[in-house]
C-alpha cells in the first residue's frame, strides 16, 4: 500500500504524473502549465520531467487550446487541458459544446474524444472578477460531456485517473479554495466507479447533497447540527453529469428531507434538477420540499461581498431548519 | 504526376514575392494570382510553380470535376424534389476542390467544411455518404479514419483548430504526413481560424490552410470580411500565403502540392487562398438575387473551371470524342445511383436518438432511453 497525506493540488499533480508515466499518449496543455507549473502550481515539475512535447505551454487562446486538443485526440492522443480559471472557459465554450461534446455522436461512434478539461472553480479566494465562478451546470446541460468534481485528495487523484482513462470528454472541476486541504491518498487502491455519489457522513434526519468545495461546508454544518441533536447525512455527489440519482433517492427515502448545496447560482442549477427528479422519485417519502442553497441570480460579487454571496455554514443550517420545520 | 515544388523550399522571405506579382493572370483591376491554365484554355508558365501531367492525368482531373458537378447538380435536384432537406452546392468551385484534393496523399488528413464534395470525391468517400446529413438521417456518420476525411463541420471555422491539433499530433509522431484544413472567406473572420494560424505557426505544425474565397459568405461580399487580400493575412502570423486561381485546377494542384510538401518537410503551415466563385446559392435555402447582380455571375461563367480544361484537352488532342461520350454516360450513371440511393435511404430507427452519445455510457441516457422505449411501446399495446 502506498498511502500518503497530500493536498488536493498535490494529489492532482501526482495523478497527472502517473498518467504521463503510464500512457505515452497523455499530454498536458494549457497556459503557463510548463515552467511555472500553472498559476496554482498544479502542474509543478511536470514539464521538467516529461518535456515540452508532453507538457505544453500554449498560446493564450482558450478556444485554440480546446480545438487543438480535439485534433490531437483525433490523432490518438489523450490531452488533459487546463483552463486557468472558471471564468476563462467561455472562449472555449463553442468548441466544447458544438464540437467536443457532439463529435462522437456525429460520427455514429466511429471516433472517440478522450479529452479532459481541468477547470479550477469556485470562490472564497478574494479574487478579481471572472476568477470565482461555478459554471458546472452550463456543461452538465450538454449531452456528450461528463462533469465531475472531487472534494478531497483521494478523489482528486483517482477521479482524474478515471477521467483520463475515459473515452468520453470529461470536464473536471477543481475546488480551488480547497487546493491546500490535505487528506490521505492511497495510490494503489481500487477506486469505485467515477460517477457515483458517496455518503461521507451518515445521518437520519435530513440529507445534505453537495460536491466539490461545498462538501466540507456541509460536513461542518452536520457537525454543528449534531450538537443540537440533529442527525444530518452528507452525500458527496462527485459527479454532476451523470448525477447518481439512485444514491440520492436511497438516502432521501430514509431521511425524507433533502437540501442541495452548491456555490453556483440556484436558478436552473444542478440543485434545481436534483429537486425536480428527487421530487418525482420520492414524492411519497418527502416530508418537506427539496430546498436549495447556493449563489444568487447576480454576477459573482466583488470579493468583499463574496462571504455573503456564497453558501456558508449558517445559510446551510438555515435551510436545514426550514426543511425540518415542515 | 510530377509537380515542381522547388518553390516550397525557398526561404520564407521569398514567399511574399511568390504570392504576389508574377502570376500570369494579373490584369488591371483583378487580383494577382498563380495561374497555369487561363480561362481560355491556354497553358501558361509561372516562375515559382510548374506542373507536368500526362494526358491521362489531365483527363483524370477533368473527369473528377465533371462527375463532381454532376453529383452536385443531382443533389440540388433531389433537394428541389423534397428528397433532401438542404443542399450546399459547390458549383463553380470544382477546380479548387479537385486540384487540392488530388494534391493530398492517402496518409494526409483532410478537415472539410460542409461544401467539400469534390474533396470528398478525391478522398474516396462514396458521394452518397455525404447526403445523409442533408436528408436528415444522420449528422455525417461516415468513418473519418477510413479515408482520412473528417466529418463535415457546420460551425464556421471550428475545423481549422482540429486540423492544427491533428497536425501537431502528426509532428509528435514524427510522421511525414500533412494536414489540410478547408474553410472560406467568411470563416477567415472567425477567431478559431485566427487561433489556428497562431497555434500552427507557434508549433510549426504540418498543416495547409486552404481558403476557398468564393467571394460570398451567404449575402456578404469579401469586403465585409477583410480590408486586405486574404492570403496576406499569413504574413502577420509568420508563414507564407499564396493566392491561386481557384478555377484553374492545374495551378491549384501545383500550389497545394507545394504547400503540402512544405508541411511534410518540417517547414510549417501555408495559407492558400483559392480565388474562385460560388456560382450558385449559398444553399438551397438562399436567394442570391437579393444581394448580387447577374452580371457578376456572367463574368465568372467565362472563367469556368471545367470548360477551360475541356478546351485545353480538345485543342491539344489530349482527349477524343469517345472519352467525352463515355464520361457523359458515367455521369448519368452516377446521378442515377445517387438518386436511387437517396430515395431508398431509410429513416433511422427512433432509438437512434440515444445512440453514440457517450463512448462509455451515461446513466441519464440509459434512463431516458428506457422511458422513451416504454412510451413508444405504449402505443403498440393500445393498438391491440
Amino acid at each position: 500500500m502506498s498511502v500518503e497525506k497530500l493536498s488536493i493540488s498535490k494529489a492532482i499533480n501526482a495523478s497527472l504524473r502517473t498518467a504521463l508515466e503510464t500512457d505515452p499518449k497523455v499530454l498536458i496543455m494549457g497556459e503557463d502549465v510548463g515552467k511555472l507549473g500553472g498559476v496554482f502550481r498544479v502542474t509543478d515539475g511536470l514539464q521538467k520531467d516529461f518535456g515540452e512535447d508532453r507538457v505544453i505551454d500554449t498560446p493564450l487562446a482558450e478556444s485554440g487550446i480546446v480545438g487543438t486538443a480535439i485534433g490531437l485526440a483525433l490523432r490518438g492522443y489523450r490531452p488533459v487541458v487546463e483552463i486557468q480559471f472558471d471564468g476563462f472557459v467561455f472562449p472555449a465554450y463553442d468548441q466544447i459544446v458544438t464540437q467536443l461534446a457532439k463529435m462522437h455522436a456525429r460520427a455514429l461512434g466511429k471516433i472517440k474524444l478522450p479529452v479532459v478539461i481541468r477547470i479550477p472553480y469556485g470562490g472564497a479566494i478574494g479574487a478579481v472578477e471572472h476568477h470565482s465562478e461555478s459554471p458546472e451546470a452550463l456543461f452538465a446541460h450538454v449531452a456528450g460531456l461528463k462533469v465531475v468534481s472531487p472534494s478531497n485528495s483521494s478523489d482528486a487523484y483517482w477521479m482524474l485517473q478515471q477521467a483520463i482513462q475515459s473515452d468520453d470528454p470529461v470536464i473536471y472541476f477543481e475546488p480551488k479554495r480547497r487546493y491546500h486541504d490535505r487528506s490521505e491518498v492511497d495510490t494503489e487502491a481500487i477506486p469505485g466507479p467515477l460517477h457515483t455519489a458517496r455518503t461521507v457522513r451518515p445521518g437520519t434526519d435530513l440529507t445534505l447533497a453537495a460536491y466539490g468545495p461545498m462538501v466540507k461546508t456541509c460536513l461542518e454544518a452536520a457537525s454543528a447540527a449534531a450538537e443540537e441533536g440533529r442527525s444530518l447525512e452528507v452525500l458527496d455527489l462527485r459527479s454532476m453529469s451523470p448525477i447518481d440519482f439512485d444514491s440520492i433517492q436511497a438516502s432521501v427515502e430514509r431521511t425524507r428531507r433533502l437540501v442541495v448545496v452548491h456555490e453556483a447560482p440556484v436558478f436552473l442549477g444542478t440543485g434545481a434538477e436534483i429537486a425536480a427528479r428527487i421530487t418525482e422519485r420520492c414524492f411519497y417519502h418527502l416530508e418537506a420540499p427539496v430546498l436549495r442553497v447556493g449563489g444568487y441570480h447576480a454576477p459573482y460579487p466583488p470579493s468583499r461581498l463574496e462571504d455573503e454571496y456564497l453558501p456558508g455554514l449558517d445559510r446551510v443550517l438555515d435551510a436545514v431548519d426550514r426543511a425540518l420545520a415542515y | 504526376m510530377t509537380v515542381d515544388s522547388t518553390a516550397a523550399r525557398k526561404p520564407r522571405r521569398g514567399s511574399s514575392k511568390r504570392a504576389g506579382a508574377k502570376g500570369g493572370a494579373a490584369r488591371a483591376g483583378e487580383p494577382e494570382l498563380v495561374q497555369l491554365l487561363t480561362p481560355e484554355g491556354e497553358r501558361v508558365e509561372h516562375p515559382d510553380y510548374s506542373i507536368d501531367l500526362t494526358p491521362e492525368e489531365l483527363r483524370g482531373l477533368y473527369r473528377d470535376m465533371v462527375l463532381t458537378r454532376r453529383f452536385d447538380a443531382e443533389a440540388t435536384t433531389l433537394q428541389r424534389q423534397g428528397e433532401l432537406g438542404l443542399w450546399a452546392s459547390l458549383l463553380g468551385q470544382e477546380a479548387a476542390q479537385i486540384g487540392s484534393g488530388r494534391a493530398t496523399r492517402p496518409d494526409d488528413y483532410v478537415f472539410p467544411t460542409y461544401r467539400e464534395h469534390g474533396v470528398a470525391w478525391c478522398r474516396g468517400v462514396d458521394p452518397t455518404n455525404l447526403l445523409g446529413m442533408f436528408r436528415g438521417v444522420n449528422h455525417g456518420g461516415w468513418d473519418p479514419n477510413e479515408n482520412n476525411f473528417h466529418l463535415y463541420t457546420i460551425v464556421i471555422g471550428s475545423q481549422a483548430l482540429h486540423a492544427t491539433g491533428y497536425a501537431m499530433g502528426v509532428a509528435k509522431d514524427g510522421a511525414d504526413s500533412a494536414v489540410i484544413a478547408y474553410f472560406g472567406d467568411g470563416a477567415s473572420s472567425q477567431g478559431d481560424v485566427a487561433e489556428a494560424f497562431t497555434f500552427s505557426a507557434v508549433y510549426n505544425a504540418p498543416v495547409v490552410f486552404f481558403c476557398q474565397n468564393n467571394q460570398w459568405a451567404i449575402s456578404e461580399p469579401t469586403e465585409k470580411q477583410t480590408r486586405v487580400p486574404l492570403y496576406q493575412r499569413a504574413q502577420g502570423y509568420g508563414f507564407p500565403g499564396v493566392r491561386v486561381d481557384g478555377n484553374d485546377v492545374l495551378a491549384v494542384l501545383a500550389v497545394t502540392k507545394a504547400a503540402l510538401e512544405r508541411a511534410r518537410t518540417g517547414q510549417g503551415p501555408t495559407l492558400v487562398e483559392a480565388f474562385t466563385y460560388r456560382m450558385g446559392a449559398h444553399t438551397t435555402s438562399d436567394d442570391p438575387t437579393k444581394y448580387r447582380r447577374d452580371e457578376e455571375r456572367e463574368l465568372w461563367e467565362a472563367k469556368d473551371p471545367i470548360l477551360r480544361v475541356r478546351t485545353y484537352l480538345e485543342r491539344g488532342g489530349l482527349a477524343d470524342e469517345a472519352f467525352f461520350t463515355a464520361l457523359e454516360t458515367e455521369s448519368d450513371a452516377l446521378a442515377k445511383r445517387v438518386r436511387d440511393v437517396v430515395r431508398t435511404m431509410p429513416d433511422p430507427d427512433n432509438m437512434a436518438i440515444f445512440e453514440h452519445i457517450y463512448a462509455d455510457g451515461h446513466a441519464l441516457v440509459d434512463e431516458e432511453r428506457a422511458q422513451f422505449a416504454a412510451y413508444q411501446a405504449s402505443f403498440a399495446e393500445e393498438s391491440h
